[in-house]
């Protein structure tokens, strides 16, 4: 056994609080974004991540993601099914300095939040049945064989030496073209693109911003798996992409549309902290501020994909999620810089080396590939079941109601009238 | 008895209300709606798409009063409600067949 170090446990141990905050701060960030009737529907969809797939990964998921290689980095074995038997990480004897356990339990946060990020693309109009059953599926069959792949040292992908610090593509590129493949069978909601859905309370979307920020320090800087110099450039990395994005999203929607809004100072934000959480550990301060500028100027442009295209991807998972983390693990093969992390090759920049851009690319490509093909599949399958869809009825009364039995927002005297039945 | 009903801005309510009690008016209700006139809706953006406002919110503030006195106040609610833009909103008066004091069962200009 590898010395556990009580810094670096301490360390990881905050940081899996610190993941396990982004999923309110990601509900509410959704939340305020969509209409009143729907608040409840769509916090809903994002708390249950924590209560259904937390289970799973310690009975499945964990298991299939960092279990022992089955043969050819594509999947782990069943040998941690319940956790039982929880030696060493296999690929990682030696290595880590924080028990097993704690391992476990920050890798459980990501495979929460992943699924939770389509939530998005779905919103107002999916039953909730439907999405349980998306959820639980997905989180089994496609996030952990990706997570395999890129985050266990068993893994196709970690073998080739394609790099994601803290989930480029396992996370953010997973769960936005699975959005999108789900959006596909879905169909728009009803109404759109013609009738305004505009967002029923924005600060409880910029609140979210504000938790998924802080959170995300966990996230990216407790990737480092120890408190040390490395976490610490993690941590600045991510806290600069995300102004720098900030400031990108701003200044292209102040050019095109006229205004600076607070939606725009969110969003950019989230997209430059999405594109640095590939590169959060390899790069250097100066190149976060690039990658997360770039971030927020062009997840900006690419919400026009969607009227282009005519896909009602919601609340933007595709052009902030998907395009942020294409962004983000494909850049991470130019500004890879080993004077950063001895751990990772330079990049095209710093070494002129193209092998790790091409590597990122087989990287994108096939979680792209796999995630996609696989969601569209599962979408359908369960819409062939029991539908994917509220009725119409239900949809113009609102998911609040019809899904959970509930309302959001109970104001006034009149409203709290009743009898009990 | 006329009931006297005036839609306006809502950041005038305040100078309508102290007008209307320096020259007695005894009691009013407002309620809070949105409606369109002359005055256009607003624009808003949300991640670069376009949203026309169609319904601007406004008060409503409904007064109860003699017929007697209806002109002055009505007189004084444009001064007090006026800013000179569209939208000022509008002042308008009906008949009332009879009113009724809950508390007294008072009727008729008593119950003002």
């Amino acid at each position: 056994m590898p010395e556990i170090d009580s810094g670096d446990t301490a360390w990881v141990l905050m940081s899996i609080a610190l993941v396990l905050f982004m999923v309110p701060g990601l509900a509410f960030f959704y939340a305020g974004m969509v209409r009143s009737k729907n608040v409840l529907g769509m916090l809903m969809q994002n708390f249950f991540s924590l209560g259904l797939v937390s289970v799973l990964w310690v009975l499945l998921g964990f298991s299939l993601a960092f279990g022992e290689d089955l043969g050819g980095g594509f999947v782990g074995a069943l040998d941690f099914v319940g956790l039982a038997g929880l030696g060493e990480i296999p690929g990682l004897e030696g290595a880590l300095t924080i028990p097993p356990i704690a391992f476990v339990a920050f890798q459980m946060m990501f495979a929460v939040i992943t699924p939770a990020l389509i939530t998005g693309a779905i919103a107002d109009r999916m039953k909730f049945a439907a999405w349980v059953v998306f959820l639980a599926v997905w989180s089994v069959l496609v996030y952990a064989p990706v997570a395999h792949w890129v985050f266990s040292p068993g893994g196709w992908l970690f073998q080739r030496g394609a790099l994601d610090f803290a989930g480029g593509t396992v996370v953010h590129i997973n769960a936005g073209v699975a959005a999108l493949a789900l959006i596909v069978v879905l169909g728009r909601r009803r109404g759109w693109p013609g009738e305004a859905m505009p967002p029923h309370s924005l600060p409880l979307t910029l609140l979210g911003t504000g938790i998924l920020w802080f959170g995300w320090f966990g996230f990216n800087a407790g990737s480092a798996l120890g408190a040390n110099g490395l976490a610490a450039q993690a941590l600045i990395n991510t806290h600069i992409a995300a102004a720098a994005g900030m400031c990108g999203w701003l200044l292209v929607e102040r050019i095109k549309d006229g205004k600076a809004t607070t939606l725009g100072g969110a969003s950019g934000a989230v997209a430059g902290l999405v594109a640095i959480t590939p590169c959060a550990g390899f790069v250097n301060t100066m190149s976060a501020l690039a990658i997360g500028a770039v971030a927020g100027a062009v997840c900006f442009l690419a919400i026009q994909l969607k009227y282009r295209l005519r896909y009602d991807d919601s609340l933007d998972v595709v052009a902030v999620h998907l395009v942020g983390g294409i962004i983000g693990s494909v850049l991470l093969g130019v500004f890879a810089d080993a004077g950063v992390n001895d751990a990772a090759p330079d990049g095209l920049l710093f070494g002129g080396n193209a092998e790790l851009l091409v590597n990122q690319f087989i990287a994108v490509g096939a979680t792209l590939a796999f995630s996609g093909i696989l969601s569209l599949v599962l979408a359908k399958v369960i819409d062939l079941a029991i539908g994917l869809r509220v009725d119409e009825d239900d949809e113009a009364q609102g998911l609040d109601t019809t899904q959970h039995a509930e309302t959001a927002y109970s104001f006034g005297d009149v409203r709290s009238l009743g009898r009990v039945a | 008895m006329k009931l006297v009903t005036a839609i306006v801005k809502p950041f005038k309510l305040d100078e309508v209300r102290d007008v209307l009690k320096g020259m007695g008016v005894e009691g009013m209700t407002i309620t809070e709606v949105q409606g369109f006139g002359r005055q256009r809706g607003q624009t808003e953006v949300y991640r670069g798409a376009e949203y026309t406002v169609n319904f601007v919110p406004k008060v409503r503030l409904e007064v109860l009063l003699s017929a007697d006195a209806v002109d002055g106040i009505v007189e004084a609610i444009v001064e007090a409600a006026r800013t000179g833009k569209i939208g000022d909103g509008k002042i308008w008066v009906t008949d009332v067949e009879g009113v009724t004091r809950i508390r007294t069962g008072e009727k008729g200009s008593d119950a003002l």
